[in-house]
């Protein structure tokens, strides 16, 4: 198709440049749109992204602060990414993060004394089992009986959170304190600071966790399993693989991986439970998976841009900016990456010959840009006259 | 007859980048007349009929319609000039009503609907050619054939003059296909030109009038249907390559029992009862055929024994064992392999590569990963011998499979399921749309596989095809088995009585 000089092909394999070259256009893009919101509300866009900038990239303590406020994001986009990877609509990080949260904050609160790497190893794994015990409700529902597992999950997440408010209004609420608190986990649970950077160690679990998955999906037979899946649910039954386990298995991984959102920000940053602690997080993890294309290397990446984001809006707000600029920029990055996906699909070129005013339909030069299959046929027609 | 040519294309030729899918042809279509356009997959032929419909703009060429000069360039133009065609895949919205398919169609349809008036024309339609439907009935709940004569009746509607029908058999038992080729005569008596596109050459000698024989993207030959003769079109057609079986079939002893099938009973998607009672007996390196018109319990059949389908009462025993309820991932251990037959819904993974798509059963064996990790080097072998032993044509094993033409894809498809020797081979129409070349190529490595030891199991509504390699054929009919006869015993005119439930 033609308009104008601009031509439109189809590509058939998008190389990962590509890919990445059209995230950034597109973030790009998004900030110029952001921007004008920004004037019509009566300030400088370049004077406001540039204090975001500095304040949260620019200096130690700034990125610290992003990479804080970050964590959590990367635990629940890499959490989205397994679950999306098999297109298992898991929406229930958030609510798999206070069943993880809850499961080891109990622990850490009321359990035993042990040694401290002990008494961290039994939290990890059971912020771990929280969340995959929640996942897995959805995950049975939708093997044996195929239950949507989107209204499930996100139902999930009330009573896990609505639990969670019980508990830290009720019974756990700190004596003396007048919000939703817990007292602090002992001293001995808090997971140190690497070297004197003022960077949290749990940083080093979610980036461990995003490599162990990239070389998970990459190189394992059950990683293979679960594109075969992920891409014809009729083709992997035929080739003898358990669909029915993979999505229990996939979905029991997703949830815990959302549990340990609750480890880290425990153990790192908080060091108490408190009501609404996943704030929100479960849910703009679906976007930074989104955002990342379900790469868990990329997750870490957008989950820190993302903190930076949330953490400059202290920033600006000083400059009388309000806060939920940072929710707008959020919201607009998505709408215009998911846009530009239509660039990884489809090539742009300039076409500099000359043409007559009727050869504005020409679609003849394209063989793939007919809807859908149509497309592929006539690609398979075209390598077949060459033979 | 009208001497003049209704409609004349001349030097027509198309390049797509490199590749020249039209060099130079010329097609003349006259009222009255069924015109064959024969030729091998990526011939040319589809690339011709879309250049027709303005789908395809040509590099050059002109064409004449009615003795003017026409310029055709987008299927709207084509529409109002009476050209109209039926896409091998059906473009109809399965939740509107066969009427309301037809209405959306139509440029002259007023605002406000009249059904009534639009059914009573649909229905004078249908009697005038032969296309029986409801036009009330929801299209999702037609058959294909009637589907197509709802593609039919659209065009008709529209006053098509000329009428191009791609591959219209493919999807069409052999009954259904009969009625419409009595349907496209109807038509071509009342003066309008008929153009089917086909790579069957039986049903275009007993069909057409006038056939062109398409190769490479340039005309081969063009005759009138009486001088045709098979040998005459096959030379068109495959050119100088040899055809034929390589491997004969050979006597072989009935002795030992491979699988032995007792009373079986499935039911289909709906839950219905697709399998009555069936029993049967396979043995050792026989070719052992399932004939039968379409929806007749073979794919019931050949999914119960890949373990794709619960059997609801009877057993299926294999080399004496009860493998009734066993997994898919057992049989295929024991050496079950399945050609299903629509394979890019099943048996490959269109988005996914070729080599990927090379080990799809065989990633858990030893000789391909060890401890969950999969060896890239050894599935790339494996791939790569796959391409070269079979002759697969792709532009690369890291290429998605979706973007190789049927033959390679069902090339692949069999390469890697006769790879592990197997005792059993079910195979599902599996040369159904594919050119002579490949289908051949399919053929004998099923009849290798059969001399190898193995016992196939094949499905096919071809005849032809089922006398030219089977030992034994069994006959379905509406789920019952209705006999099974050695084919060096029988006849064509015996199978297609058992076929029509006749006999028993």
């Amino acid at each position: 198709m033609r308009i104008g000089t601009v031509q439109i092909e189809k590509r058939q394999i998008v190389p990962p440049g590509i890919r990445i070259l059209n995230s950034v256009l597109f973030v790009l893009l998004a900030l110029v749109f952001s921007s004008l919101l920004i004037i019509a509300a009566g300030f400088n866009p370049i004077a406001v992204y540039a204090k975001m900038i500095s304040y949260s990239f620019m200096s130690l303590r700034g990125l610290n602060g992003s990479i804080k406020a970050g964590l959590p994001l990367m635990l629940c986009g890499l959490s989205v990414s397994v679950a999306f990877r098999m297109n298992l609509n898991n929406i229930g990080a958030e609510g798999q993060y206070a069943a993880g949260a809850l499961l080891g904050g109990w622990f850490a609160l009321f359990g035993p004394d042990m040694p401290a790497a002990a008494k961290l190893i039994v939290m990890f794994l059971l912020c771990a089992a929280g969340g995959a015990l929640l996942a897995a409700i959805a995950a049975v529902l939708k093997a044996y009986w195929n239950v949507n597992e989107t209204i499930v999950t996100l139902m999930l997440n009330y009573i896990a959170l609505l639990f969670m408010d019980y508990l830290c209004y009720g019974p756990w609420m700190a004596p003396k304190q007048t919000s939703a608190i817990t007292e602090q986990i002992p001293k001995d649970m808090f997971l140190p600071n690497i070297g004197n950077t003022g960077i949290n160690s749990a940083i080093i679990i979610a980036v461990v966790m995003a490599l162990c998955l990239y070389l998970f999906s990459r190189y394992t037979t059950a990683g293979y399993e679960i594109d075969v899946i992920r891409n014809s649910v009729k083709s992997a039954e035929y080739a003898g693989i358990n669909v029915k386990r993979k999505i229990i298995a996939v979905m029991i991984i997703s949830g815990a991986i959302a549990g340990l959102a609750g480890f880290v920000q425990i153990t790192g940053i908080v060091h108490r439970v408190q009501a609404q602690l996943p704030g929100g997080n479960g849910y703009t993890g679906i976007v930074v998976a989104y955002l990342s294309r379900f790469n868990p290397i990329a997750v870490i990446i957008v989950s820190i841009l993302f903190g930076g984001l949330k953490n400059s809006c202290a920033a600006v707000q000083i400059m009388g900016v309000p806060s939920q600029i940072a929710t707008m920029l959020q919201g607009s990055i998505m709408i215009f990456v998911i846009a530009g996906e239509f660039l990884n699909y489809f090539k742009l070129t300039l076409n500099r010959e000359k043409h007559g005013p009727g050869r504005l339909q020409d679609r003849s030069d394209m063989p793939g840009l007919k809807e859908g299959c149509k497309g592929k046929e006539n690609y398979t027609e075209m390598k077949g006259a060459s033979r | 007859m009208d001497k003049t040519a209704l409609l004349e294309m001349k030097g027509i030729s198309k390049k797509f980048g490199k590749t020249l899918a039209n060099d130079n042809v010329n097609l003349r279509l006259y009222r009255g007349e069924i015109h064959a356009l024969l030729g091998e997959n990526g011939a040319g032929k589809s690339t011709l009929m879309n250049i027709l419909l303005g789908i395809y703009k040509p590099n050059s060429g002109k064409i004449f319609y009615k003795g003017e000069k026409v310029s055709v360039r987008n299927p709207k133009d084509a529409a109002r000039l009476g050209i109209g065609m039926v896409h091998q895949h059906f473009e109809l919205i399965p939740t509107l009503s066969v009427a309301e398919n037809i209405f959306l169609c139509l440029d002259n349809c007023s605002f406000v609907l009249n059904r009534a008036v639009m059914e009573e024309t649909i229905r004078a339609y249908s009697e005038k050619f032969g296309l029986p439907v409801d036009p009330a009935a929801k299209v999702w709940q037609l058959s294909v054939g009637e589907q197509q004569r709802v593609e039919i009746l659209k065009l008709l509607c529209r006053n098509s003059e000329i009428l191009v029908l791609d591959e219209p058999t493919a999807v069409l038992t052999p009954q259904e296909a009969g009625e419409m080729f009595k349907t496209l005569r109807k038509m071509a008596n009342d003066g309008k030109a008929v153009v089917f596109i086909s790579h069957k050459m039986n049903e275009v000698i007993e069909n057409s009038d006038r056939i062109t024989v398409l190769k490479g993207g340039r005309v081969e030959d063009e005759m009138l249907t009486a001088d045709a003769t098979v040998e005459r079109l096959t030379r068109a057609v495959v050119g100088s390559r040899t055809i034929g079986m390589q491997i004969r079939k050979q006597e072989k002893k009935r002795d030992d029992v491979l699988v032995k099938v007792s009373n079986l009973n499935v039911n289909n998607d709906k839950g219905l009862t697709a399998l009555h009672n069936v029993s049967f007996e396979l043995h050792p390196g026989e070719v052992f055929a399932i004939a039968g018109v379409a929806g007749s319990g073979q794919r019931e059949l050949a999914e119960a024994l890949a373990g794709l389908r619960k059997v609801t009462s009877g057993s299926i025993e294999m080399n004496g064992k009860d493998i009734t309820r066993m997994s898919v991932k057992d049989r295929i251990s024991l050496g079950i392999s399945f050609i299903p037959e629509d394979r890019i819904r099943m048996g490959l993974v269109p988005q996914m590569d070729l080599k990927q798509n090379a080990v799809l059963k065989d990633f858990k064996k030893p000789s391909f990963s060890k401890f969950g990790i999969l060896k890239g080097k050894a599935v790339r072998a494996v791939a790569e011998k796959y391409v070269k032993n079979y002759d697969i044509k792709t532009g690369g094993i890291d290429l998605p499979v979706g973007m190789m033409s049927g033959g390679n894809q069902q090339k692949l498809l069999v390469a890697r399921e006769v790879s592990g020797n197997p005792a059993l081979v079910i195979a599902a129409y599996p040369v159904r749309g594919l050119d002579i070349g490949a289908a051949d190529a399919i053929n004998n490595i099923l009849l290798e596989q059969s001399s190898k030891g193995a016992c196939v199991l094949l499905i096919s509504e071809e005849l032809d095809e089922i006398f030219e390699m089977s030992d034994r054929v069994a006959v379905f009919c509406d789920g019952k088995l209705m006999g099974i006869r050695d084919t060096s015993q029988t006849d064509y005119d015996e199978i297609g009585r058992l076929m029509s439930g006749e006999i028993a």
